[in-house]
Parts: C-alpha cells; structure tokens; sequence
C-alpha cells in the first residue's frame, strides 16, 4: 500500500504541475492571446468570444495568486472555461464528447499491441533461432520508425480511397444515430479497424523488443532452469516463470510510454478525422481556440496519470516484493 | 526517484517508442574503461554501418542541398499536381512546386533540427542526470521529480499547448522541443551515474580530492559515453517525429521547408484526395528513413554493450553452423559431431 | 590406451547390483565464438542406489556444468558433445523432450547453488512445490497442497509458510524450501550443487546435519557437489575430484582424507584449514585454473605441478585403478611415470 500512496502523492504533483504550467503559460507568454487571435480572426469572431478569452487570461485586476487560487478552485469544479471554435459550449463539454471516441481507439490499438507484441517478444526470445527472433525485430524496427500519422496517411490513401476497403474518415457511418444496435456496433467496428490497425502496427515493434531484452535476461536466471529441471511443461516455464517476471520492469516503462502511444493516436485520429480528442486539438490549433487546447491538454494529462495508477495497481498485484511496503 | 524506479529494468522502452539501452547494473565492471572500445565494435557492426550510410547520404544531401536541387523549392515551377515525369522527377506539390527540390530543401531544416534538439536535450539531460546520480539525496529527489513529472505528462498535447502560444518558427519549434524531451536522457544518465559512482575509480578520484563537477566530467561522463551517444540518437529520432507531427498541426512556421511542412500542405491541398501520392510518401519515407538509421545504430550499440544481449548474439553466432541438427527443443542438444575436433586437439 | 571408462566397466562387480546412474566419457562444450569451451572433457563415473558420491574441484572446473548436463537443462552455447548417461537402463542423452520431462524431477532432482535465485519471486513457495507434483501427475490439487505442507513440516518450516512468497523468507530457509522441492517426487535420486555456500557456517551446519538426515529416512542417493572439501568428509560415501574438466581422482572419502594420491588432489588436502570449515579450502595451490578454451597438452595439472617431467606434458595420464577402488589419472603411477 505504502507503494500506492507514493505514487499517488507523484501523480498528484505532476497534475499540479501540468495545472500551474496551464495557468502561466498564457500569461507569462510574448504578446495577448486575445489580442492575437482578435487580429488574426478579424470578423470571424464576435465581441463576446474575445470578451470570454481576456477574462480565461486573466486580464481582470485581481493579484495573480487571487486568480490562481479561482483557476483552481474552477478547475476542481471542471470548468474549463468555454470554447471558441464551439462557442459558446463548454470546454469540458466538448472535450467529453470526443473522450469517448478516442477511449475506444487507445482502448482498442494499445490493448492488441502491447498483447501481441509481448506475446511475439516472449515467444521470441524462448525459440532461438526461430522465424520471430530472426525476421520481426529488424522488420518491426523499421516499420515502427515512419511516423504514426504517415503511415495512417498512407493506409488511407491505398486501403480506403484507391481500393476502397475501408471508410474514408469519421467514427461511424453518417446518418447513422449511436445506438446499442448491431448495426451501429458493426459501423464503428468497421470505421475503427484502418486507424486502430495502423497505431498497432507502428507501436508493436516497441514492445516487443522490450519483452524481448528483459526475457533473455529472464530465461538465464536459476529459477528458470530450475523450472525446466522439474520437468514442468513448456508453457508454464515460459509464463509463469519466465514472462510473469519478465513483464514487470516493461510494466514500468509501459506507463511513461503511455504518452507516446496517445500522442501518435491523436495524430492517427486526424488523418481518419475520427471525432475523438485528436481531431479536437487540430480543430482548436486552426481555430487558435486555447482555452479548448489547453482543456484537451489537462484532460489528456489526467487521463494518463490515472491509467499509470491502474498500471501499478496491477503491478502490486503481480510483483509481491512490491505487495509487501 | 524512487517514486517510479522500482525495478531497474535491463532495456526500457522509451515514450519515443525506442529501446534504450539501460544496463541494470553497469555494463562496465573493470576499474575503468575508456569509451574507445565500444566505438571500435560499434564501426565493425553491420547494422551500425548500414544505419551510418544512410545518414551519411542524409547528411551530403542536406550539405550539397544547391547543387542537388533541380529548381528553387519556393518558385512556383509547372502546373499542380503533376505526377511524377522526366521534368519533375517527384512531380509537383498542390501549388506548383517541384517534390524533389523541396525534400532535397526540406532535409536542412528537419535534419538540423532533429540534431540540434538532439545535442540540447542529451546535454541538459546529461547535466541533470550526472547532478541527481552523483549529488544523491535531496538534490536527487528534485530532480528525479521534475524528471519524472516531465516524463509522465503527454508529450503532444504539451508541444502543442506550448508551440501554440508562441510565433511559430524555427527556433520556436527547436526550443519547445528542447522543453519537453530533456527528460528521457535524464532518466537514462542518472541510473547509469548512480551505479557508476559505487566504483573504485570514482573513489580513488574523490579521496584524491577532485571537485564534484571534475569528477562528474572527467570520470564518469566518459565511462558512460556509449549510453550518452545512444540517448542522443533516440532524442533525434524523437526531435525528427516530433517536429513533423507540430508540422503537420499547422504549427510550425508553414512557409518554411521541412519534411513536415511538406506533409501539411500535402494534407491542406487535399494531395491525398486527389491521388497525388508523390506530395505526401517521399518526405514520409525521409523521416522513417532516418529514424531507422538511428535506431539501427542504437540497436548495434545495445547489442555491443549490454553483456546479455552480446551474449545471445555471439551465441547464435556459434550455434549458427549447426542449426539445422539443433531443431526447436530447448533441452541441451546433443551433437556428437560437434567435438570432432576434439580427436585432433588430444 | 586403455579408456578410462573400459576400465571402469571392468571393475563393475565391486558394485552392488547395477548402479543408479552411470556416467561414461561424457563431453560437454561451450561453443564460443573464439572456439569451444571444453568444460567436461571425458568424465565418467558410477553411482549407486544410497550412495553419496562428492565432486569437489577448484571454481570454473566444470562441476556444475556435470550436473546440468545430467538433467540436460544447460542452455545454449553449452552442448554435449558424446557419451553416455544411463539412468537404470535409458540413456538420458538419447530422450526426447516428453521422455526427459518425465524423467526430470521424478527420477533425479536438483538443488542449486544459490536458493535466493532458484525461487521463483512472484510464486508462492507452495505453489512452486505444488506445481511439479501437479506437473509429474502424482496427485490432485488437494492432495497436492498437503503433500506441500508436510514437505515444509519435513525440512523444518511451519507449515503456514506455505503462502508466503520467497522474499517473505530468511536464506536459511529458503534453502530448507529448495530442499523441500526437490524431495517433492521422492527421487532416487538428488543432485546437490553447493547447497550450503551462500549461507554463513551456522545455518550451514543446520542444513547439512538435515540433509544428513533425510538422507537415512528417505534412502536417495546423493551427487554432492561443492569446493569445500571439509563439507564431504562426513557426508560423502566417494569422493571424486575434478581438475580442469576431467576427473583427475575418485575413491572412497576415507581414501581421498588419508592417502590422496594425484598431486592436485594432496594440494587441496594440504591446504584443507582444519575444522573451521572456511570456503577458501581450495586457494592454497600455487598458480590459477587453466584456461579451457585451449587446455595444457598432456596432463593438464602439469604447469601447476612439482612432480611434472617434460613428458607428462605431451601424454594425457589415464583414469586407472591403481588400488582397490582407487582411481587417480597420474603418470607418478603409470608406465609413462615409471620409465621417465
Ligand atoms: N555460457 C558459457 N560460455 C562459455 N563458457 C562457459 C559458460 N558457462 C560456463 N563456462 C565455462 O565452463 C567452465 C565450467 O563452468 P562450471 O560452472 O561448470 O564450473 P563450476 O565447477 O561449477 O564452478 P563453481 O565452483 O564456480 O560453480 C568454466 O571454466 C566456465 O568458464
Ligand atoms: S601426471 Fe605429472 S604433471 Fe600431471 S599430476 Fe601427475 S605428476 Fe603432476
Ligand atoms: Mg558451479
């Protein structure tokens, strides 16, 4: 438990510390934001927008503690402040909206790869020699090195606008109301499938070297080759002894890789113009929406703090040493 | 630190997605080894070599970029769109520019800063990591925190809130990528510090009265040199994507031409829904290009310097004669042919 | 040249009825990229039903890569390269994978070295005994849960322990669980690879007077494997010793104590500290182990030895029995030493 309540105090720092950079950055920036996108939106933008933005900047008199204390005390409440490109719904409201859709995407991509790529890199490293050791690394290496949103571009390009395999963009077929109905599953399945493909594809390579590595380093332990010794069955050494151990320091860097996978997702999204997060930043930087960017970047944030929490509460639960205190 | 370094692991997967080497306990056990070795090995390796070529040819083309290019990458050259042909070798982009000049162009920028971010964040990094592994203590503790904290929150979001309040341009771009991925290498270096200050020729160095910062310099910087240089062609590959990705948002500075931006008016002239696939797969394929090249290097560089993996390798390499009679079982294989030899030696 | 293995077959009726496990001419290599390693080169050896057979030898010797060999659970680069090892009437280097799980555990068991590192850290010590008994079909899952416990209850931990994870455990105990293990199919047969070392004297003491003990209870016979001379003395029925990946001496322990006959052999005794029991038995012979990627011609104790003639080093000293059940590999008692 000791190791829970520290790391819960880490991730409260670090959501204070994203907090605090969210407050000051715009206002310890060169130049008004307000002003800026006034002069870059002229006439697209009404009175009240900018009037809405000048007050989220602080523009007010009030000493700058005073106004961070209420930023604060807002934030807690989950306000937000309100968008400018879908003015005038709120910042939380909008970002609510595409929550959900890249949830399932990140869902989706991050639980089959880290699966998959795992599974490749245990088996590669108990077969030696064999076709996974010898032909994935290098080949995943160089697929995982193209940039997630080009090879999004590319998939597009031939997989649904030349050969029209799959949907051009967006979540679900238009026109078609969310519904728990097998036909709405079987839209957003089959809209899912380029983009969560792609976000697999590239990621895989990552985790399946890192299982790889930490697995040889695995199978030379005594607990291992005493596990062959007794005469166990090939899978549970391969495992239960070996992989369960293996996993746990990947188990760490999957949390800091969390981020990664994220960012290349959103990246993923607004190739496919999937309506989650991702789509929603680009939205908010050519509309220079701020309060909407720095929203999504909070929300973002907490998002992953609070999967790494889930990723160590499973890591107590597999690792006894850490159990312990 | 101790908030997240629970289990030191031998390799962990960086947020860039890359393996960086990170030996749990130092890859060096003598009393002192000097960086020499493993540069020599690492020029011997296949795939190092492989990955140096490519990025030497990156480099030439990046240096020779005027004499290379056909046109001026700016000037509006033929008609837009046009595919590929003898005229434009790369066809022209959405506005009427020729493809190959503005990728032979776009190398100086997105190269340039791939390796300025590169050499910044492996020095703020180093300097950070040697300071937290060699202070210990409650200087260690900051630093780990602001360290992790970095590591923890997401990286685009955060390039995208800070690139987004600031005039977009080079060094905009250079700078906030520089913000936010110090802190990878800093990790990385201060786990390796800490583990090298425990040996015997730190000791010697401190009883001999050498200041804390000559030490840090003089003798565990270079001990740790293959790990440095391994961080920083992660923290290119890191720069390289990074920069695209902001690029490609729109937040870069548009006019200028980098790989990025070439991917961005792609997507703004709607290249890809017209079919002009030559506006958009030449520059992503520079940047996978040389990302692999990295990772090519750095993969030659863990094999050389993390004893297991050296180990396997050499291993498979020894087995290699006799893979056919070996087969898939793991007990230990009984190959009488294999001591053959053993007649003569007796 | 007479083999020393034809030799030994010879002298098969010194034995009570057929012996447990037989060991002839066995190779092992690592094959390295700078050649191979020859870590076993030609050893051969009897073991019988009760018996505890010591194999002592300086670090690096090969013993432990005996032992593995054995069970054939040595990982790549290691091979084994020719001989035989019969177990009753199979030949353990001619099975095939389920053959050998079968074998494994039920016929010879193992203790390792270290037992921090033999445990597995995220498995319950219960667990780890339950799953070879599982694993071998002897029993259910119930069943195989008390069978667990009173193998805790035998090696002397409470029987509550059974849920608590390695690191919950003292080193002492945590050997007492490896033992616990290997004793879980009730072999003939158990391997010991330094058992004690990494324990400091006093528990070392505590788990050698049990094994000890076990021993007389249960009847299994016992590959005792150590660098610490002073540990077989009371325990071991032969003694063999090994020198650079051959067995250079084997006779019975009183033999080996009183009349060692190799040169290498009364090194260790010489400098073999009286009673205190200290692990650095072995240090007290002049120059290092040789380098077995490229062994010394002839004998190859020959550049540590005082006896060494030139021609020692251009003939390898056959494994003979120069007394009854007295076997030492030295020209000072062949043809080759007589006429030099
Ligand atoms: N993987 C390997 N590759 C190459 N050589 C090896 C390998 N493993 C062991 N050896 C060599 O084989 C020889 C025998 O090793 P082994 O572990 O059997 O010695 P040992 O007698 O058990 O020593 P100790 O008393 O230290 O346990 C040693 O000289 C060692 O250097
Ligand atoms: S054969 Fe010669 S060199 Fe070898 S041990 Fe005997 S006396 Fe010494
Ligand atoms: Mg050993």
């Amino acid at each position: 438990m000791n190791f829970i309540l520290r790391r819960l105090g880490f991730y409260l720092v670090a959501a204070w510390a994203s907090l605090t950079l969210n407050f000051f950055l715009p206002r310890f920036m060169p130049g008004d934001p307000a002003t800026a996108l006034f002069a870059r939106m002229q006439g697209r933008i009404q009175a009240e927008q900018i009037q809405t933005m000048r007050e989220a900047y602080g523009v007010s008199d009030d000493p700058l503690w005073q106004q961070y204390g209420a930023y604060l005390v807002n934030i807690f409440r989950g306000d937000f402040g309100v968008s400018i490109s879908y003015f005038p719904t709120a910042v939380f409201d909008v970002v609510r909206s595409g929550f959900v859709w890249t949830i399932v995407l990140v869902g989706v991509s991050l639980v089959l790869s880290v699966l998959i790529g795992n599974i490749l890199g245990v088996m590669g490293a108990w077969k030696r020699n064999g076709f996974v050791d010898s032909v994935l690394p290098p080949l995943l290496m160089f697929v995982g090195s193209f940039p997630f949103f080009f090879l999004a571009s590319v998939a597009l390009f031939f997989l649904s606008f030349e050969w029209g395999w799959f949907p051009l963009r967006h979540a679900y077929t238009d026109g078609l109301a969310p519904a728990w109905s097998w036909e709405f599953i079987r839209s957003v399945l089959y809209h899912l499938v380029l983009p969560a493909a792609t976000s697999i594809v590239v990621a895989i390579g990552g985790w399946m070297l890192g299982m790889r590595n930490t697995m040889i380093s695995t199978l030379a332990e005594d607990y291992v080759t005493m596990a062959e010794a007794k005469g166990l069955s090939q899978r549970r050494v391969m495992f239960n002894y070996a992989a369960r151990n293996a996993l746990l320091p990947n188990l760490t860097a999957f949390g800091m890789a969390l981020g990664f996978v994220i960012s290349g997702n959103l990246l993923v999204e607004i190739v496919f113009a999937y309506p989650g997060l991702g789509y929603q930043l680009l939205t908010a930087v050519n509309n220079l929406d701020y309060p909407l960017m720095q929203g999504l970047f909070l929300m973002i944030t907490f998002a992953v703090l609070a999967a790494n929490l889930v990723v160590d509460l499973l890591y107590v639960r597999l690792d006894p040493r850490v159990r312990a205190g | 630190m101790s908030a997240t370094n629970q289990t030191t692991a031998a390799v962990e997967v960086s947020p860039v997605g890359q393996a960086t080497p990170v030996p749990a306990e130092a890859a060096f056990t003598g009393p002192r080894r000097r960086s020499g070795a493993w540069l020599t090995q690492l020029l011997g390796n296949r795939k190092a070599a492989f990955g140096g070529l490519i990025l030497l040819a990156f480099a030439a083309v990046a240096i020779f970029a005027p004499a290379l290019a056909p046109y001026d990458p700016t000037e509006f050259v033929g008609r837009p769109h046009r595919p590929p042909s003898s005229e434009f070798r790369l066809g022209t982009t959405g506005s009427g520019q020729d493809m190959l000049s503005q990728l032979i162009y776009g190398t100086r920028i997105s190269l340039g800063a791939g390796v300025i971010v590169g050499v910044a964040t492996t020095v703020i990094g180093a300097l950070v990591g040697l300071a937290a592994g060699y202070f210990r203590g409650r200087v260690d503790d900051f630093l780990s925190l602001l360290t992790n904290v970095m590591l923890i929150i997401p990286g685009l979001p955060l390039l995208v809130v800070l690139a987004a309040f600031l005039p977009a341009g080079f060094w905009t771009t250079v700078m906030v990528l520089i913000v936010a991925g110090w802190a990878w290498p800093a990790r990385v270096l201060r786990s390796q510090t800490l583990s090298l200050r425990e040996k015997d020729f730190v000791s010697s160095a401190l009883v001999s009265g050498e200041g804390s910062w000559r030490i840090m310099l003089r003798e565990i910087l270079p001990n740790m040199m293959s790990i440095v240089a391994a961080g920083m062609f992660g923290a290119i590959i890191y720069a390289i994507g990074a920069q695209a990705a902001l690029e490609f948002l729109g937040l870069g500075n548009p006019s200028a031409i980098s790989w990025g931006t070439i991917l961005y008016w792609a997507g703004n002239n709607a290249g890809l829904l017209v079919g002009a696939w030559w506006t958009f797969v030449p520059a992503g394929l520079c940047i996978a290009l040389v990302a692999f090249a990295f990772a090519l290097v750095n993969y030659a560089i863990d094999e050389i310097t993390n004893p297991r993996l050296r180990s396997q390798r050499e291993t498979n390499l020894a087995l290699r004669r006799h893979r056919r009679q070996l087969g898939v079982s793991r007990a230990t294989p009984v190959l009488r042919s294999a001591g053959q030899h053993r007649a003569a030696g007796d | 040249m007479a083999t020393p293995s034809s030799r030994l077959r010879e002298s098969e009726h010194n034995y009570p009825a057929e012996p447990l496990l037989r060991v002839r001419d066995l190779h092992v290599h690592y094959l390295t990229p700078r050649g191979p390693v020859r870590a076993v080169d030609g050893v051969s050896f009897d073991i019988s039903r009760g018996e505890v057979l010591g194999l002592a030898g300086e670090s690096g010797c090969g013993k432990s890569t005996v032992a593995q060999a054995l069970l054939r659970i040595l990982q790549p680069p290691a091979v084994i390269t020719g001989g035989e090892v019969h177990f009753g009437d199979r030949d353990i280097l001619e099975m095939s994978d389920d053959e050998l799980a079968r074998f494994r555990w039920k016929d010879v068991s193992m203790v390792f070295q270290s037992a921090m590192n033999a445990l597995n850290p995220v498995i319950t010590v219960g667990e780890q005994i339950e799953d070879v008994i599982i694993a071998h079909g002897a029993m259910g899952k119930l069943e195989a849960r008390q069978r667990a416990a009173d193998l805790l209850d035998i090696v002397g931990i409470e029987r509550n322990r059974l849920d608590a994870y390695p690191h919950q455990l003292s080193g002492g105990m945590r050997q007492r669980a490896v033992i616990a293990i290997a004793l879980a199919l009730n072999p003939p047969l158990m391997i010991m690879d330094e058992p004690t070392t990494a324990l400091d004297v006093v528990v070392q003491k505590e788990i050698m007077s049990q094994i000890d003990e076990l021993k007389r209870q249960l009847g299994f016979s016992i590959l005792f494997i150590t660098h610490d001379l002073s540990l077989l003395v009371e325990i071991s029925t032969r003694i063999a010793i090994m020198y650079a990946g051959q067995i250079v001496e084997l006779a019975s322990a009183r033999d080996i104590f009183e009349r060692p006959l190799h040169p290498y052999t009364q090194g260790l005794m010489s400098s073999f500290p009286s009673l205190t029991g200290q692990t650095e038995a072995l240090t007290g012979i002049p120059g290092a182990p040789p380098n077995l990627l490229q062994p010394p011609s002839g004998c190859r104790f020959h550049p540590r030895c005082q006896h060494c003639k030139p021609i020692f080093t251009k003939i390898v000293p056959p494994l003979v029995e120069v007394e009854r059940d007295h076997w030492v590999a030295c020209h000072l008692y062949t043809d080759v030493g007589v006429r030099a």
